[in-house]
């Protein structure tokens, strides 16, 4: 699964640490993340669109399509 | 920015003190082993009663223990979850196949002395950091 998490937090000037404090997980899933080495669960996902302010398939897609 | 900034360290301070929590449950569990294990001897010259309270005892602090242990696993993003489910997982499946196996080294007559839980369970906890490690790094 693709994501657009470090793009989105680098035009916000936002940290992993800050990021990852304001989803309530630690920097190294932030990071995790962002390498796309793990893929979030369905309410972290809603989370971050929730803080974003964006829909979900705007942060994440499906790398098949 | 608020959002991110009014949060902060909420995480980490949660997992700070709910490790500390455990570790405190843990120290206090092992320190009652030592009493069931080494106080009867010789502290006590095997009071029944005294024995009874001791085993008593480190079980409740045993089960605290647990406690603080699931309360620190819950408080753990799904990540650093999965990454202690794999570990656990693995963990249970070495002690299993190796304790299993190990014990039946003495019916087979292949080892001499007697096995004992003790390495079981040392092997069990090396399997554990070995994946807490592996986990960490796969996710790195």
């Amino acid at each position: 699964m693709k994501n657009r998490l470090k793009v989105l937090r680098a035009e916000r000037d936002w940290t992993q640490a800050q990021l990852a404090s304001a989803l309530d997980v630690s920097r190294q899933t932030i990071n995790a993340i962002e390498k796309g080495k793990f893929d979030p669960s369905l309410p972290l996902a809603f989370k971050a669109a929730r803080l974003f302010n964006m829909a979900i398939e705007d942060i994440f897609q499906d790398e098949i399509d | 920015m608020t959002n991110v900034d009014k949060t902060a360290n909420e995480y980490k301070n949660r997992n700070c003190k709910n490790n500390k929590n455990l570790i405190n449950w843990t120290a206090g569990w092992v320190v009652s082993i030592m009493v069931v294990a080494f106080a009867p001897k010789y502290v006590w010259a095997f009071n029944t009663l005294l024995s009874i309270t001791a085993v008593v005892v480190s079980l409740a602090v045993g089960f605290g223990m647990l406690l603080a242990n699931r309360r620190y696993l819950r408080g753990l993003d799904e990540m650093q979850q999965k990454i202690q489910f794999d570990a656990m997982g693995l963990s249970l499946g070495v002690g299993l196949v190796v304790g299993l196996s190990y014990e039946l080294l003495e019916d087979i007559k292949l080892i001499t002395f007697q096995p004992e839980i003790a390495h079981l369970v040392i092997i069990m906890c090396f399997t554990y950091m070995a994946g807490i490690i592996a986990g960490h790094r796969k996710f790195q």
